[in-house]
C-alpha cells in the first residue's frame, strides 16, 4: 500500500508516494535520481549506502523509507554548500584517499559523524569508528590521514 | 563470452584498429587536425610472446584538440580505481607541452576510443602508454609545423609552452594549439620520424599529481554503470540456480506478476523480473518458485587440494636450467614441501553492473567491466549483429582486479533488452557477485629444493597445480633448476578442457604470483634457516639481478632492523618478487597472539622499482592498496564451497581486510628513468603471502604452508609445534 512519507533531503523538503516498506537505498537511487549513495552488500555490512539522518550514520541499505518520515536526510550530494566541498570532502582529495571511489560517499558520511561527536579523534579512534566500512582498493591509510587532516581544518574554522 | 581470461588473452594476436568511419568520426569530435603517418608499422611489444597489441597509427586515433584548447584523449583502458586516468593525463601533457589541466580523458568508449585488448596486467603504463606517447609527439611536431608557416618561422625557432607555440627570438609572436586546430581539417604526413621527449625533458610526469577524478568521487557525482538513467529503462533481478552445475527443472512465476508493473521474461534457463524499480523486482523474484535438479557434490573445501592434485593436466615447462640429477647428487640437504592456497574472491565493492539499449540492430551498453572491447563481442554475438553496430561505454568502474574480465551481466543486460524491447539494467546482488565470480583459483605447489655443502641453493625443483606460471621461474641463481606448471588460472582448469573447478575462476590481481611468490619465499626462508643464515643475507649471497639487489638493500635500508637467523621471536619478514616488468622488496612485523592464534601486521616496507614513475603519488598508492588488499589472501579470505554450492555470499563470512588490520605502510620508489614505465597496479600485492608467512615464521617458529594463515590454522600449527 502506498503512502507519501515526508523528509527533509539535503536541506529541502521531500516528499515520496511509494510503498514505505521499501528500502532508502533504491528509493534514494531510483525515484529520487540521488546516485551518489552506493549499494553494496544489501546487508548492512560494508557500509558505501550510508547516508546522515538526523546526524547519524545508518545504512541505507536495510532501512524502510518510512523510518525517515519527519526526519533530516544528507547523502553526500548534499555535503558541500554554496558550491564549497565539506572540508573532509575537501582533505580526501588532497591526501588521494580513494581509488575506484565507490565505497567514498560512505566514508566521507561515517567520518562526518565522527568528527561531529569528536573533533580532535586519535588515529585509534578514527579507526574504530570507522572499521565497518569496507574499501577493497586499499585506501584505509589514506582515508585515516585525510579524517585527521579535515579534524585540523575543522578546528582551524572553529567549527 | 562469459568468461574472458588472462591466458587466452595472452594467445590472442591482439585486437583490431578503431574500426569507426573517418567521416563518422570526423562528424563526432567535429574539427580537428587529421595527419597520416607514414610509418605502418605496429608497436614494439613488451617483450616477445606477452599481448601484442595493435593501436592505431594515426594519432588522431588518441587525441584531439578542440577549438577552446581543451585537449581530448582517447583510450580504450578503464579507470577503476588504478589511477590512469591522472598517469595517462600527465604522459600526453608532457608530449604536447600542455597543461595537464587542460586534458579530458575519455575512456573505455568503443565508438570513441582506439580498440583495446582489455585494462589487465599492470599493462596500461606500460603499454598503452608508448603509443600515446608517440601521438603525443606527432601531434606537437605537426602543430609546430603549422605553427612555423603560419608566424613564417622555421620550426627550429619556435618552442611550445601550456599549449602556445612561441617565437623563440621574439617571443610576441605566438599562436596557440587552439587557434592552429579551429575550423581547420588538415591531412599532412610527416616526413621524418618524430622522438618523444626524454626523461629529462619532461616536466609534468615524474611529479607527483593528485587524482584527477578525487572531486567528482567525493561529492557523489561520479557515474558508474549502475547510475547511469535512460528514459524508460526497466531494472532486472534473474532467477539464479542455488549451485553451479543445477540445471532448472520447474518454475512458477505467477506469483511474481500479481505485483503491479512486474514484467517477468523467459528464454531457455533466463527467467528474469523486470521492474522500473529494482528493490521492487527483487522483492517479485523471491516470490518466483523453481525447482532445479542438484547434481551430487563431489569436491568440497576438504578434498579440493587432493583433487586437483589428482585432475593435473600435463606438465609445461616454465623455466629449466642445469641438470636436476646433478644437482641432487651435489645437494647436502633436501627439503620437499608442499604449499596450499584456497579460493579468494575478488570482491570489488561495485558488483558486475551493465544496462544495454538496443535500437533497431544498433546496441549502446554501459558496463561496469574491464574490457570494453570484449563486452562489444560478446554482446554482438548474444544479438547477432555487427561488433561496429554495438557501442560500449564504461564509466567509472567500482574496482575489478581482473574479476571484471568476465562480463556474464553484460550479456545478461542484452538480452533482457532485446527481449523487453526496453532498456535493461543487471546489477547483481551482492550474493550473485559471489556467485558468478571467477576465483583466484585454488593451487598447489609441490617444491624440492637442496643445499651444498657452502650453503648455497644447488636444486630447486618447482612444480604448480592451477596456479599458473607468472612469476615461478626463480631469479635466484640456482644451477640446476626445473619449474613446471599444470594448468593456470583460465577457464575452470586451464588449457585440458578438463572442468577442474566446480566454478569458474580467474586472474585475479597478480594471476599465479601471489601464489607463486608464497611458494618460492617461504621455501628460501626455510633454506636460510637451515643454511644458518639470516634470510636477508641468504638472499643477497644468491641475487646477481642487479635489479633485484638493488631493491631489496632500499627496503633493508628503509626496514631499519638487523636480521638474524629466523626464528628470531621478533616477527620480522621479508620477499621478493617480479612482476610485469617491476621488482619489488617487502619486508613487514607481525605480532602474533600465540592463544588466539591472531596475527596483527604492524609494518609494511615496500621498496620497488618500476622503471620510470609517472605519478609519484599513484605508485604510492598502488602499493599500499597492494599491501592493504593483500591483507586479506594472506590471513582471512577464502571461499568456501560444496560442490558447486559456494557457501560464502557476503561480508559477513567472506571476511575482508578492515582498518584494524591496518599495518604502518613505508614505500621506497628506487630510481630508475632509463626504463621505461614497467607495471605498477599488481607487483607488491603478489609479494604478501611470502613476507607474512615468513614473518608469522620469524615470530613463532612454526611455518603455514596454506594460506589464508586464518587464526584457526595458526592455533593448530601451533598446537602441533
Amino acid at each position: 500500500m502506498n503512502q507519501t512519507i515526508q523528509f527533509q533531503l539535503n536541506g529541502r523538503p521531500t516528499s515520496v508516494t511509494t510503498d514505505p516498506d521499501r528500502t532508502l537505498l533504491w528509493v534514494l537511487r531510483t525515484d529520487l535520481g540521488l546516485t551518489g549513495t552506493k549499494y553494496g552488500c544489501g546487508a548492512s555490512l560494508c557500509g558505501v549506502c550510508s547516508v546522515l539522518i538526523d546526524g547519524e550514520a545508518i545504512r541505507s541499505c536495510v532501512l524502510p523509507l518510512r523510518s525517515v518520515a519527519g526526519k533530516e536526510v544528507v547523502t553526500i550530494e548534499g555535503l558541500a554548500r554554496n558550491g564549497e566541498l565539506h572540508p573532509l570532502q575537501q582533505a580526501f582529495v588532497e591526501h588521494d584517499a580513494l581509488q575506484c571511489g565507490f565505497c567514498t560517499p560512505g566514508m566521507i558520511i561515517n567520518a562526518y559523524v565522527l568528527l561531529a561527536k569528536k573533533p580532535d579523534p586519535s588515529r585509534e579512534e578514527i579507526i574504530a569508528h570507522m572499521d565497518n566500512n569496507l574499501c577493497r582498493c586499499g585506501s584505509y591509510n589514506r582515508v585515516v590521514q585525510a579524517i585527521q587532516s579535515a579534524a585540523q581544518s575543522l578546528e582551524g574554522a572553529g567549527l | 563470452m562469459t568468461s574472458h581470461l588472462y591466458t587466452e588473452v595472452e594467445r590472442d594476436a591482439g585486437v583490431e584498429p578503431l574500426t569507426l568511419d573517418r567521416r563518422e568520426m570526423l562528424k563526432l569530435l567535429g574539427s580537428g587536425i587529421i595527419v597520416f603517418i607514414p610509418t605502418k608499422e605496429h608497436l614494439p611489444l613488451p617483450h616477445s610472446g606477452q599481448m601484442p597489441s595493435r593501436y592505431p597509427s594515426d594519432f588522431n586515433a588518441f587525441l584531439r584538440i578542440g577549438e577552446d584548447g581543451r585537449v581530448s584523449c582517447f583510450s580504450g583502458k578503464i579507470e577503476m580505481g588504478q589511477g590512469i586516468i591522472t598517469s595517462l593525463a600527465q604522459m600526453l601533457a608532457d608530449e604536447l607541452d600542455v597543461p595537464l589541466t587542460s586534458i579530458d580523458m575519455v575512456m573505455g568508449d568503443t565508438m570513441l576510443c582506439p580498440a583495446d585488448m582489455a585494462t589487465v596486467g599492470s599493462l596500461t603504463t606500460r603499454q598503452f602508454g608508448p603509443a600515446l606517447r608517440r601521438a603525443g609527439a606527432q601531434a606537437r611536431a605537426v602543430l609546430v609545423q603549422l605553427a612555423s608557416e603560419q608566424l613564417g618561422t622555421q620550426p627550429d625557432w619556435l618552442t611550445v609552452e601550456d599549449g602556445v607555440v612561441f617565437d623563440r627570438s621574439n617571443r610576441s609572436r605566438t599562436v596557440s594549439f587552439a587557434e592552429l586546430a579551429q575550423g581547420r581539417r588538415i591531412e599532412r604526413r610527416l616526413d621524418e620520424r618524430v622522438r618523444v621527449k626524454r626523461p629529462e625533458e619532461r616536466s609534468i610526469c615524474g611529479r607527483a599529481s593528485l587524482r584527477t577524478d578525487a572531486l567528482q568521487k567525493v561529492t557523489g557525482k561520479a557515474l558508474y554503470a549502475g547510475d547511469i538513467r535512460v528514459p524508460g529503462m526497466l531494472y532486472a533481478r534473474i532467477l539464479r540456480p542455488p549451485m553451479h552445475g543445477a540445471s532448472l527443472e520447474s518454475v512458477d512465476t505467477a506469483p511474481a506478476e500479481t505485483i503491479d508493473g512486474v514484467t517477468v521474461v523467459r528464454d531457455g534457463d533466463l527467467v528474469a523480473v523486470l521492474h522500473r524499480e529494482p528493490d521492487v523486482a527483487g522483492k517479485a523474484l523471491a516470490r518466483i518458485e523453481a525447482q532445479y535438479s542438484r547434481p551430487e557434490a563431489t569436491v568440497d573445501n576438504d578434498s579440493i587440494f587432493e583433487h586437483l592434485v589428482k585432475s593435473a593436466p600435463p606438465a609445461q615447462e616454465v623455466a629449466s636450467a642445469g641438470d636436476l640429477n646433478e644437482g641432487k647428487r651435489l645437494a647436502t640437504e633436501d627439503f620437499e614441501r608442499t604449499y596450499l592456497n584456497r579460493y579468494v574472491a575478488h570482491a570489488p565493492m561495485e558488483p558486475h553492473t551493465a544496462m544495454a539499449q538496443i535500437e533497431g540492430d544498433r546496441a549502446t551498453v554501459w558496463a561496469s567491466t574491464q574490457g570494453p572491447n570484449w563486452v562489444q563481442a560478446a554482446v554482438a554475438e548474444t544479438l547477432a549483429i555487427p561488433p561496429d553496430n554495438v557501442r560500449v561505454i564504461t564509466p567509472f568502474v567500482g574496482g575489478g582486479f581482473g574479476g571484471k574480465a568476465s562480463n556474464q551481466q553484460a550479456v545478461e543486460a542484452a538480452r533482457l533488452a532485446k527481449l523487453a524491447g526496453r532498456p535493461v539494467q543487471v546489477a547483481w546482488t551482492r550474493k550473485e557477485e559471489f556467485f558468478y565470480d571467477t576465483f583466484r583459483p585454488a593451487a598447489v605447489v609441490k617444491v624440492s629444493t637442496g643445499l651444498d655443502g657452502a650453503g648455497k641453493v644447488i636444486y630447486w625443483d618447482y612444480e604448480n597445480f592451477f596456479g599458473g606460471s607468472r612469476s615461478s621461474e626463480p631469479f635466484y641463481d640456482i644451477p640446476h633448476h626445473r619449474v613446471i606448471a599444470r594448468g593456470s588460472w583460465g577457464g575452470r582448469g586451464g588449457n585440458t578442457g578438463a572442468q577442474t573447478h566446480p566454478f569458474a575462476v580467474g586472474a585475479w590481481r597478480g594471476p599465479a604470483s601471489n601464489t607463486n611468490v608464497f611458494a618460492m619465499e617461504s621455501q628460501i626462508d626455510i633454506m636460510a634457516e637451515a643454511a644458518d643464515q639470516d634470510p636477508l643475507t641468504f638472499r643477497l649471497n644468491h641475487l646477481q639481478n642487479e635489479r633485484m639487489r638493488r631493491v631489496l638493500q632500499a627496503a633493508a635500508d628503509r626496514f631499519g632492523r638487523q636480521w638474524t637467523k629466523a626464528p628470531s621471536g621478533r616477527g620480522y619478514g621479508v620477499a621478493c618478487t617480479d612482476y610485469s616488468g617491476t621488482y619489488v622488496a617487502m619486508m613487514a612485523e607481525v605480532d602474533v597472539d600465540k592463544s588466539a592464534g591472531t596475527v596483527q601486521v604492524g609494518r609494511v616496507v615496500c621498496a620497488q622499482d618500476t622503471g620510470e614513475v609517472i605519478n609519484p603519488e599513484g605508485v604510492r598508492l598502488q602499493i599500499e592498496g597492494c599491501i592493504t588488499m593483500g591483507l586479506g589472501y594472506c590471513l582471512s579470505e577464502q571461499v568456501r564451497f560444496r560442490g558447486g554450492e559456494v557457501l560464502d555470499e557476503n561480508f559477513d563470512t567472506y571476511q575482508l581486510p578492515r582498518y584494524s588490520w591496518l599495518p604502518t605502510i613505508e614505500t621506497v620508489l628506487v630510481e630508475n628513468d632509463v626504463m621505461p614505465p614497467q607495471g605498477c597496479g599488481e607487483p607488491a600485492i603478489t609479494a604478501m603471502g611470502g613476507v607474512i608467512a615468513n614473518a608469522v615464521h620469524d615470530a613463532t617458529g612454526v611455518r603455514l604452508f596454506e594460506l589464508p594463515m586464518t587464526a584457526e590454522r595458526i592455533k593448530e600449527v601451533l598446537q602441533r609445534g
